[in-house]
């Protein structure tokens, strides 16, 4: 794994390093498109859904139970889809959910694993071996593949996930005065060469991001999840550490989610 | 008769829709902070307390959220309780070294949790402002700063006016989504120093 780390970034300097002296942006910014292209032949994230799957069929835990009655809001068993439509309102725990977090609940529930136990190490570290929860949300993700996202505004409870998402992506806090917006509330930006979604005011851009995560991160060596992504965007900000599951790290998932509607789910993808 | 039917009919509809679900009610300020401060735990350096909002970061995020400007004399006396934050150098030296100023610029830890106490932070000012034109990977959420220097150069005016915009960016624009790279003691003034000698030593890579 970490061979492919030092792969990507080789890979990288030496698509940088064929321009000329005067190596505008404009053609930096080519290579790296050339790079993305390049790394879509063959995502490892492949091999982490496979794991996936076998870990959601395989029975495990106290109860000795697959994760196969595991209900993700399209009834207990189907997966097809299901990823592509959450988060959402579930009336057996009263809650939005996220995928991540409805199959920790199913992994407590059905396999009578331990939450805190569960949820101690969500994420693996670079170039470590996948977590099961990483595992098990590339095996959902990749059977949403293609389907629309359409995550409900039904419920009030879902309305209010979506405005409280709203409210945190516009907070501005800790000592750099960060909020989501800071880097994700403008069209075009970018944090060095890297794009930056508009997640709050552009459909496209909010579209992309949705539907590209989890994603196998090519500089990392692993697998990234939605939950990942808030987590390590929270370190950045310079705020504390944003709980695994927690009702903020589901509103914003919400308020991405559903300003994503409409598209079509394509991930587990690759980035750089 | 049919005016009124129509009346009695969207009545009980109303009324049905009141009995059938809950009203909607949108969370207000206190309740979305509440369930945000329950999200986050202490880790390392970074403590809970970089949750509770300043007077400057609650009207910001309002302004942002709700897509207004702030008004005209809320943004001025911001930016007038910013201001009275500079600090100016004891020693009445504004400049370092543009080299130490450049590495400052090219790094971007410190104050995360990932970080501690003993991590050099860095400006990372690359990734949002063009600076040398040797670095080509620069960000774009801030103006450029190449000729800095040369566009504007040395008078007071000009040294002070730098200097109050990195040690508290808010000063000259409420707002700024750039860090108070001094007041929030994110950079020491040692490295403010630099910092400035890189925007405007004529002999920095940016003014040339």
């Amino acid at each position: 794994m970490h061979r492919s780390t030092q792969f990507a970034s080789l890979g990288l300097a030496a698509l940088l390093a064929t321009g000329t002296q005067a190596f505008a942006q404009g053609n930096a910014a080519d290579a790296i498109a050339r790079y993305r292209q390049l790394l879509q032949d063959g995502n490892p994230a492949e091999l982490v859904a496979a794991r996936g799957e076998a870990l959601w069929k395989e029975k495990r835990g106290p109860k000795k139970a697959s994760l196969e009655q595991c209900d993700l809001g399209l009834g207990a068993g189907v997966v097809k889809g299901a990823y592509a439509q959450l988060p959402r309102y579930f009336a057996d725990t009263e809650q939005v959910m996220d995928y991540e977090s409805r199959v920790v609940h199913c992994m407590v529930s059905l396999q009578g694993f331990d939450y805190a136990a569960v949820t101690k190490t969500p994420y693996s570290g670079t170039g470590q071996r996948q977590t099961d929860i990483e595992a098990l949300a590339a095996y959902g993700v990749e059977q949403s593949r293609g389907v629309p996202v359409s995550i409900s505004q039904l419920h009030p409870k879902e309305q209010m996930s979506y405005d409280r998402g709203k409210q945190l992506f516009y907070m501005r806090a800790g000592p750099y005065d960060f909020s989501c917006a800071s880097c994700h509330g403008v069209t075009g930006q970018r944090i060095r060469l890297q794009d930056l979604p508009n997640i709050g005011g552009n459909k496209e851009d909010a579209q992309r991001a949705f539907t590209t995560w989890p994603a196998y991160r090519v500089s990392q060596g692993t697998l990234r999840s939605m939950q990942w992504r808030l987590n390590d965007c929270f370190r950045q900000q310079r705020w504390p550490d944003l709980a695994f599951g927690s009702p903020a790290s589901i509103d914003l998932i919400t308020f991405l989610g559903v300003n994503a509607n409409g598209a079509k789910m394509d991930a587990p993808s690759i980035k750089r | 008769m049919t005016r009124k039917f129509l009346l009695g009919l969207g009545l009980s509809a109303a009324s049905v829709a009141l009995v059938g679900c809950a009203i909607y009610v949108a969370p207000t300020r206190e309740e979305t902070l509440q369930v945000v401060k329950s999200s986050f735990r202490e880790r390392g350096i970074a403590k809970l307390d970089r949750l509770n909002q300043s007077d400057l970061q609650q009207a910001c995020s309002e302004a942002a959220l709700t897509g207004t400007e702030l008004s005209k004399d809320v943004r001025a006396r911001l930016e007038r309780q910013a201001l009275s934050t500079v600090k100016l150098p004891a020693d009445g030296a504004y400049f370092g070294d543009f080299k130490q100023g450049e590495r400052i610029a090219q790094t971007g830890v410190g104050l995360q949790w990932s970080d501690n106490d003993k991590t050099v932070a860095g400006g990372n000012c690359y990734a949002c402002h063009q600076i040398a034109p040797q670095e080509i990977a620069h960000g774009n959420i801030g103006p450029s700063l190449q000729g800095y220097g040369k566009l504007r150069g040395n008078s007071q005016a000009v040294v002070s006016y730098t200097w109050g915009k990195l040690y508290n960016s808010h000063a000259y624009n409420a707002c700024s989504p750039m860090p108070r790279y001094g007041d929030a003691n994110i950079l020491t003034t040692a490295q403010l120093k630099d910092l400035m000698s890189l925007l405007l030593d004529p002999n920095s890579p940016v003014n040339k």
